[in-house]
């Protein structure tokens, strides 16, 4: 199971993602260096978070537009699995692969806490092994986390069930507390809070059975593809 | 910037000539107090600094553990005062990237961040507040950008850093032994200088910082880039792993006239360098700006012709300027030349090495009298003063603040910030516990044994999660070292030091000395800040939630110690009064008996008493499991005392620990068999925090009120009025 971890000049959750793919979950990641092309016959892709570009500009925003994301784009309409991750998120939505914006928390400042999701779409490669509404919980570490869209938009998110994950309560202010979407395929998925860092009980204060099934719905997804 | 007229004859002296206009600005920088320590260093050696874990190699800016499996672990402390009172977002996120490079320069990857803040009274000082404001946010966004988490710290407010801050950051790495930089270079070598520009910020910064603080010099201020410092690191360490590198040193205070003479006087050469090479930000720069300019994300690199063109091919991959500015020669003389004509050329020896100074001590006034205790009047109710310490910015939750850095990223941090001490699991299935620690109040009472005490409680913290204490980082901060009051504090904190540490065998691997704090106002109380480093060869203490039914022991006596307490200071307004002193034997016996009944696994949790005294401690463990306790005064191991003492003495060496009631026989009887000092103080339930005397309550607070006025106290603080 090749896993492509897409990394930019200031990506820093890059080593942890990889990590996490490969020593907890038995995947093969390789780091895919922005600048070159993306690898033939990878079975997913992460992008994971950190500030691409020293958030410059506007978070992901310069990433976005990195030679890589091209490809990223091509293997997203083939159907392969794909997921951003924090800043990872914020280069999906800036690169178009995902609706939505990504502003300021409410707050003003960088929050990094414990927050608790509910699964809102289990039927993403990502969400799989959920069952809906259940609760997951993870931290976040943003600045810019607040998911935005207007009405209209949003009533069109939830039409096509593109909301993958919601806070249980306000976290930064996203609308309809908005942690985590998807694009209409399902194949895209984009969330601020960090898998990486709950997926482990040493590492989880609390119970990192829940983070984990986001891995294992992508092992459950290559499987079946395979 | 200049030399005293007595450096200037000296220099004249020792050069046998006089000096060039760039000789006189290098050795200016490179002879500045920030950078030669020429008042501490003689009474710096005192210290010990080996020790079976300490890995000693020529040119390391941090200190070296090995902490076994052929991993070694890599601290450094620093401050950037000076700065930070000035400009405090810039002061203090270059004061976090300062700290980083000594650790890269190692050859090991930065991997955890604590920083330790004070400013003036915030609940009056609106100056106070923004530098406090702006400090942590330049914390927050230095250490975040770069994907470091930072793990803890302490913050404190007290008057005499009104119009001052204090920006203390203590760095760690970790890597493979065998990757660290095994600092050398050959005749030929090649010297490069890779990172960003070279700029007119932080011209003379150094000097800036070897005088009191009168005028803002905004030009002495660096100016921060995380981007480019996270550029660096990855470059470097890829490098690193290439084996490209032959000797590195950051550049920090004195830019690169310090790096350069410093590195030469090291490595015993001589380096040779145009400054037409550097790459600087702005093209017509004077080439003395360029020798003292202390921009930063900069690291000086020794390399040789056969590996240049890699080392340059992955700078281009992360896009990073690198320059030869430069090259090694054997005359040990560090001659810089402009044009192809020589600017400087002068002795590494004499640059690196400024003559060291004996300045005279002598005990200050103010100590004769400051110890008398005063008894403050009894009360027969202390919660409305209890709820007034938890809403003190120095004991009110720091969560406004670690709640701004990202103290996950990494995935190491398995105790988060919040609790005694932070843990970072290791690649090699061990543990490391860290927490620096620091008390002006009682260090202005009594230098000698406030010094101890930062120490002792810095171990106290680490010992609660499980963790053997290896090493020491020290960071003296004191007033101008020419007032021989002052450097009699400065001695005495030192030999205080000094003592402990050979008595615990705790080795001071690194450490930082920053005199001239302070303002027309007036200098700094005494402000040593100690870092401890633990390890933990099995497992750290699992922190549980307390529930009710659970039981509370204590550790250690409470002693007649309110001097520099909080409850002096906060409540009542005096600064006096008996500082808490260490008991050696107790303090050991007591750090080993918790870190056995941490090992039994039979415990939920450790946790020391320190700021506000027993009281707030016990109120602690209550608000953080939202779960109500009582306890009897009358139980409180140690002497009897009135109610205030017993409450809210900072006596040293004390520890509560909580577990479920069926394991009280076994806890007991292996206390008794370490023959401490303890007892089984209270039982947890109900819904409030209740104290109380011949069994008539003298403090009975709600949990929850208290909680929420503890949690949000400082944030409000910050955020209003």
């Amino acid at each position: 199971m090749n896993v492509g971890v897409v990394v930019f000049p200031g990506s820093n959750c890059d080593r942890d993602m990889f990590h996490v793919l490969s020593d907890v979950f038995h995947m093969t990641p390789q780091y895919c260096w922005h600048d070159k092309p993306l690898p033939e016959n990878l079975d997913a892709v992460v992008l994971p978070g950190g500030f691409s570009y020293g958030d410059r500009l506007r978070a992901g925003v310069i990433a976005a537009h990195s030679p890589i994301i091209q490809d990223v784009k091509k293997i997203a309409e083939k159907g392969i699995p794909i997921l951003g991750v924090c800043n990872g998120f914020q280069i999906l939505v800036e690169s178009g692969l995902l609706p939505g914006v990504l502003l300021k928390n409410d707050s003003l400042n960088f929050m990094c806490e414990w927050t608790n999701l509910t699964v809102e779409n289990n039927k993403t490669p990502f969400t799989n092994k959920f069952e809906l509404n259940e609760k997951i919980p993870i931290p976040i570490a943003n600045g810019d986390g607040r998911y935005f869209v207007d009405d209209e938009t949003l009533k069109e998110l939830e039409r096509k069930n593109q909301i993958v994950f919601k806070y249980d309560q306000v976290v930064n202010g996203s609308s309809n507390q908005i942690a985590g979407v998807c694009n209409e395929d399902g194949n895209v998925v984009g969330m601020m809070p960090h898998p990486e860092r709950a997926a482990e009980s040493e590492i989880n204060p609390h119970d990192n059975k829940p983070s984990s099934l986001i891995f294992e719905s992508l092992l459950k997804k290559i499987g079946a593809n395979n | 910037m200049s030399l005293e007229p007595r450096e200037l004859e000296e220099l004249k002296l020792k050069i046998g000539r006089d000096p060039t206009s760039t000789e006189l600005q290098i050795v200016a920088a490179e002879w500045s107090e920030h950078c030669s320590y020429k008042s501490s260093k003689k009474h710096l050696k005192i210290l010990p600094m080996d020790g079976p874990l300490v890995i000693n190699e020529k040119g390391y800016d941090s200190g070296v553990l090995d902490v076994g499996d052929g991993y070694v672990v890599t601290a450094h402390i620093e401050s950037h005062n000076h700065p930070s009172a000035v400009e405090p977002y810039g002061g203090a996120a270059t004061g976090v990237g300062g700290v980083i490079r000594d650790i890269l320069s190692a050859g090991t990857r930065p991997i955890a961040l604590l920083d330790g803040l004070r400013f003036g009274d915030i609940e009056k000082d609106q100056h106070a507040k923004w530098l406090f404001k702006n400090a942590v946010k330049g914390v927050a966004d230095y250490g975040n950008c770069l994907g470091i988490p930072t793990i803890g710290g302490e913050v404190e407010f007290d008057e005499c850093y009104a119009d001052y801050a204090m920006v203390d950051v203590a760095a760690i790495g970790f890597g493979k032994k065998e990757n660290l930089i095994k600092n050398h270079a050959k005749k030929g070598d090649l010297v490069v200088l890779m990172g960003g520009a070279t700029g007119r910020d932080g011209i003379g910064g150094s000097q800036f910082a070897s005088d009191s603080l009168e005028s803002e010099n905004r030009s002495a201020v660096q100016i921060p880039d995380p981007f480019i410092e996270k550029l660096i690191i990855e470059a470097i360490l890829e490098a690193r792993n290439e084996k490209l590198i032959h000797a590195m040193k950051d550049l920090g205070g004195g830019g690169l006239s310090c790096a350069v003479s410093e590195t030469a006087d090291a490595l015993d050469i001589g380096i040779e360098m145009d400054v037409d090479n550097v790459h600087t930000r702005e093209p017509d720069m004077h080439s003395d700006e360029i020798m003292v300019s202390e921009s930063q994300e900069r690291m000086l690199i020794i390399t040789d012709s056969a590996k240049l063109v890699k080392f340059q091919d992955i700078c281009n991959k992360f896009r990073i300027e690198c320059s030869v500015i430069g090259h090694v020669t054997l005359d040990n003389k560090m001659h810089v030349k402009k044009d192809g004509k020589t600017i400087a050329n002068i002795s590494t020896d004499v640059v690196a090495n400024a003559t060291l100074l004996d300045l005279p001590s002598k005990k200050p006034k103010y100590l004769e009298n400051i110890e008398d205790k005063k008894s403050f009047p009894s009360l027969s109710d202390y919660s409305e003063i209890m709820l007034k310490l938890l809403a003190s910015p120095n004991i009110a939750s720091k969560i406004w603040v670690y709640g701004q850095y990202d103290h996950e990223v990494g995935i190491r941090t398995v105790v988060k910030p919040g609790y005694d001490a932070s843990v970072l699991r290791l690649d090699n299935g061990k543990f490391l516990s860290i927490k620096i620690d620091g008390n002006p109040k009682q260090c202005y009472i009594n230098p000698r044994e406030g010094a101890i005490g930062c120490f002792e409680e810095a171990c106290r913290n680490v010992v609660c999660t499980g963790a053997k204490p290896i090493g020491m980082l020290d960071h003296l901060q004191f007033g101008n070292p020419k007032d021989p009051e002052i450097f009699w504090t400065f001695l005495e904190s030192l030999k205080g030091l000094t003592d402990f540490a050979k008595d615990f065998e705790i080795p001071c691997i690194g450490g930082k000395v920053s005199l001239y704090n302070e303002t027309p106002k007036g200098s700094i109380k005494p402000t040593p800040v100690i870092g401890v480093i633990g390890l933990i060869d099995k497992k750290p203490l699992r922190i549980q939630k307390i529930n009710s039914g659970d039981c509370l022991i204590m550790i250690g006596n409470t002693k007649d110690e309110l001097g520099g307490s909080e409850y002096s200071e906060y409540i009542h307004k005096f600064i006096g009064g008996k500082c808490p002193t260490v008991d050696f034997s107790e303090s050991k016996k007591n750090m080993n008996a918790v870190l056995e009944l941490i090992e039994t696994e039979l415990i939920k949790s450790a946790h020391d008493c320190s700021k506000g005294g027993l009281a707030v401690a016990v109120s602690e463990l209550c608000m953080v499991n939202l779960v109500g306790c009582t306890v009897p005064l009358d139980d409180i191991p140690g002497e009897k005392l009135d109610a205030d003492k017993i409450l809210f003495s900072e006596s040293h060496s004390r520890y509560l620990v909580t577990f479920e009631k069926k394991n009280l026989q076994n806890l007991e009887g292996l206390l008794k068999k370490h023959n401490v000092s303890f007892k089984t103080i209270g039982e947890f339930g109900g819904e409030s925090i209740q104290f109380t005397a011949n069994s008539k309550p003298v403090i009975d607070l709600s949990v929850d009120k208290a909680q929420k006025t503890w949690l949000n106290s400082l944030k409000e603080m910050v955020m209003h009025a």
